[in-house]
């Protein structure tokens, strides 16, 4: 499999682009952080860097300007202003079409108008350069430095470090050549020098670290103070080293002491193509299949070694299991970083201030679920920004302060993530909504609705409530699709809303769509996975419990009432009941509910497989497994099952 | 499936030669039904099936097909025959089913499988409007082979028009 490079050059730049983006957000906050700017900067070096490198000259040519932009703000020559980052953050949206679609029409006047603006930013933030006053006393410092061994080849020039150092004051160099191997394993293309420098200079600490800016994060880097150094005499530098390089015993360690710094590794990561990680899931799915085969086998016969390799191979198949889920899995906070760009631009298009506050970004949610949730949660956003917050003016006179929220929060719940969009707006207004649902035929005029059913209303095709089209939202697209997704997601989405308070939207999400830990259980003849995260407990139903009606029946657990189903009936088995039947309550989020089986068998950890197209309609089961004796049992979908379980019963009432 | 002479740009490359088509014969009730080769998968002998609870009965079990788990049809069903017993020459045919973008692995049952062969497609008929037992839109075309009718089925009209029996999601297909 071959990757092309300009594609990985796309989704590096997205990345860049998105971590600039949250850069320039975060600057408007913190206007005097280094640290920002200087990330900021980074970002956009690199990304004229690699731009040039896979032909994206246009791209290259663009971003030097803001580059350029933000290193006089780094170099103090200009302060950053919040109009600098707004420049620069509407010029992200052009880079991001320059990489996605080089050479579209209309690109260079684009270009153009974004890059006056960006003149104008900086013209104006030009006039309140804050220059230091004075020129700061020199000060001395002793750098050593070494380079990665195959820093030339990636590109670093030693040499111009030096020079750059050396253009900063007075300095002195010094070539380590502890390192250099003997000349039969020289390798003549790799860096064996280090490198000790004393510099002094009048250019403040951060400077000296401005030099090693591109290379800081793969080398070693320790930077002092020069110690017997007068501060007020400074071309008299330190004394010149004995000789012109040290040999022998190589000092080259001794590192950090208080003062010394150290760059360390950031965390590596390799960035693996969805479609491989979906691959080695499979394969860890059939090896967890075959392994709980060979544990039946083993079990099966008498014979010791066996089991201990069979249990051994259990142990390890599980956790290769978990971490593979971990693998999949994506804290929130990836997804939830995008809005704050779209809540900035929301608040500039809708004339409304409005505030995003997130919580719970580290939930962490299959990276599957992660990518079909984006859409949805713009979709619930733009309608938050758009109809739910009012205009500041009616904002105050509710008594609420003018700047509207918009939350996002994420918390695990169960076998379930939960995703809400709270807003503090008008609420949701139900005699729109009736008029609108009995206008467009959903209900019947007068229909009587509870609150929830009502509520649900917005997320039916062809629904909108905006007594007014906006080029965000009211066009009526939009919930349903985010209907459609969650529910094809088998998830749910619960409505809460209070007039003059707010609305929120909740989305309620399973953890995981491919490996999960599951009770098998028999019902009749067939055997059926209830998913181990809605289990709650396990026990045997009273045999006088099992005689009453066949209407609902509860149990008394605890001094509270549960109400149960029998599986046997829900599924028209046509077989007797064994004796002593069991129950497993399960937790569907919002209820407790009994099911009644007719064995309990065990843990089985369940690869699931969804069920084909054929059987789209059956919501009773949320996809199928294949057991060690390689039959096929199906895993129970709980919060449906309870569902049409309450219907039946309305049925059986029915009938009377 | 395409039969090729209705769409031209579509014909598998299993056809030999322009006029004829290689399909899979079986038996159902001693009616003769042929499927495209291109589209047969596999031929199984009876397995272990799972009953699917609320699934119509002519889709109503699921197998595991080398790993995966997969629908079983039953066309006697569609075609309003009677249920019957399997026997020693029953035979599960695997085919794969393309609708649309998505293509499905599929399982029919069938009471026994005769041979691959190619028929000419010169004795294609359409089929008559009256006269038939069976729906005629399920029927893709009839031929006349060897003194018998075989009969080509249609697929895509037998599962689509196949509407699951309970649950609320119905998802219009295509």
């Amino acid at each position: 499999m071959t990757v092309d490079p300009v594609d990985t050059f796309r989704t590096e730049a997205a990345d860049l682009l998105e971590q600039v983006e949250q850069g320039l957000l975060d600057l408007m906050q913190r206007l005097d952080d280094d640290e920002l700017v200087n990330a900021v900067f980074r970002g956009l070096h690199t990304l004229k860097g690699s731009g040039a490198m896979f032909g994206f000259d246009a791209l290259a040519a663009f971003t030097h300007h803001c580059e350029t932009a933000f290193d006089r703000v780094r170099r103090g020559e200009a302060p950053a202003t919040v109009a600098l980052a707004r420049a620069v953050l509407d010029a992200c949206d052009h880079m991001r079409a320059l990489v996605d679609s080089p050479g579209a029409p209309g690109q260079q006047a684009r270009g153009r108008a974004l890059l006056d603006a960006l003149g104008q930013a900086v013209a104006g933030a030009g006039g309140g350069a804050a220059g230091d006053a004075g020129a700061p006393a020199a000060t001395g410092w002793h750098l050593r430095f070494s380079l990665p061994a195959d820093a030339m080849a990636k590109g670093t020039n030693p040499l111009a470090l030096l020079k750059e150092l050396r253009a900063l004051g007075d300095a002195r160099v010094r070539a380590d050549i502890a390192m250099i191997p003997p000349l039969e394993a020289l390798d003549p293309l790799a860096l064996h020098l280090a490198w000790e420098v004393d510099l002094t200079t009048t250019a403040p600490r951060a400077a000296v670290d401005d030099v090693f800016i591109f290379v800081m994060d793969t080398m070693e880097l320790h930077v002092e103070p020069l110690p017997e150094q007068d501060p007020a005499r400074p071309a008299q530098a330190a004394p010149p080293a004995p000789g012109p390089a040290t040999t022998g015993d190589a000092d080259i360690a001794a590192p950090a002491d208080a003062s010394a710094q150290r760059w360390s590794r950031p965390d590596e990561n390799v960035r693996v193509p969805a479609a491989r990680l979906d691959e080695l899931m499979d394969r860890v799915g059939e090896l967890v299949i075959a392994q709980s085969r060979l544990g039946q086998l083993a079990n099966a016969r008498d014979d010791l070694p066996l089991r201990a390799v069979s249990e051994e191979m259990e142990r390890l198949s599980g956790e290769l299991r978990d971490t593979m889920m971990v693998l999949r899995m994506v804290p929130v906070g990836s997804l939830f970083a995008r809005f704050r760009r779209l809540v900035h631009d929301l608040a500039l298009d809708t004339g409304k201030p409005v505030e995003l506050v997130t919580d719970g970004e580290n939930t962490e949610v299959d990276k599957t679920v992660i990518e079909r949730l984006a859409d949805p949660l713009v979709h619930l956003v733009r309608n938050a920004a758009d109809h739910g917050i009012e205009a500041p003016e009616s904002r105050t006179a509710a008594g609420k302060p003018a700047t509207g929220r918009i939350r996002l929060s994420a918390r695990q719940e169960g076998g379930e993530v939960i995703i809400a969009i709270t807003d503090d707006g008008a609420g949701i207004d139900r005699a729109r909504v009736r008029a609108r649902a009995e206008e467009a035929g959903l209900i019947a005029p007068g229909q009587a609705l509870a609150d929830a059913e009502l509520l649900q209303l917005v997320l039916e095709p062809g629904f909108s409530t905006a007594a007014r089209v906006t080029s965000l939202s009211g066009r009526g697209v939009g919930m349903d699709v985010v209907k459609r997704t969650i529910d094809s997601l088998r998830g749910g989405i619960d409505i809460t809303s209070t007039p003059g308070e707010g609305t929120r939207i909740a989305l309620r999400i399973p953890l995981t769509v491919a490996i999960i830990g599951g009770l098998l259980v028999r019902v009749g003849q067939g055997r059926y996975v209830i998913p181990l995260a809605t289990v709650e407990e396990c026990l045997e139903l009273p045999h006088e419990r099992d005689n009453r009606s066949r209407g609902r029946a509860f149990v008394s657990l605890r001094d509270r009432l549960v109400p149960f189903l029998r599986l046997r009936e829900l599924f028209a088995t046509g077989t007797s009941p064994d004796p002593h039947q069991k129950m497993v309550v399960v937790s569907t989020g919002t209820e407790r509910v009994g099911l009644v089986v007719d064995q309990i068998i065990g843990n089985h950890q369940t690869v699931i497989k969804s069920l084909s197209r054929l059987h789209a309609g059956i919501t009773t089961f949320s996809g199928a497994t294949i057991l060690g004796d390689g039959s096929v049992a199906l895993i129970l979908d709980v919060a449906h099952l309870v569902a049409s379980g309450q219907q039946q019963e309305a049925q059986l009432r029915a009938a009377g | 499936m395409n039969v090729p002479d209705q769409s031209p740009a579509g014909s598998g490359p299993a056809t030999p030669g322009s006029g004829t088509i290689e399909v899979l014969t079986f038996g159902l009730q001693g009616e003769t039904f042929a499927l495209e080769a291109t589209a047969v998968q596999e031929i199984l002998d009876l397995l272990p099936e799972t009953p699917v609870p609320g699934a119509g009965r002519f889709v109503g079990s699921v197998i595991n097909f080398r790993g995966r788990v997969i629908p079983l049809a039953d066309l006697r069903l569609a075609f309003g025959m009677d249920p019957a017993e399997p026997t020693a020459d029953s035979r599960i045919v695997v085919i794969e089913f393309a609708s649309g973008s998505e293509s499905t692995l599929v399982g029919l049952r069938t009471d026994r499988v005769h041979e691959v062969t190619i028929l000419p497609l010169e004795s294609r008929e359409p089929p008559p409007g009256v006269g038939m037992r069976w729906r005629p839109d399920y029927i893709r075309a009839l031929f006349r082979h060897d003194g018998e009718f075989i009969i080509l089925p249609d697929l895509d009209a037998i599962f689509t028009a196949s509407p699951p029996r309970v649950g609320t999601t119905l998802r219009a297909v295509n």
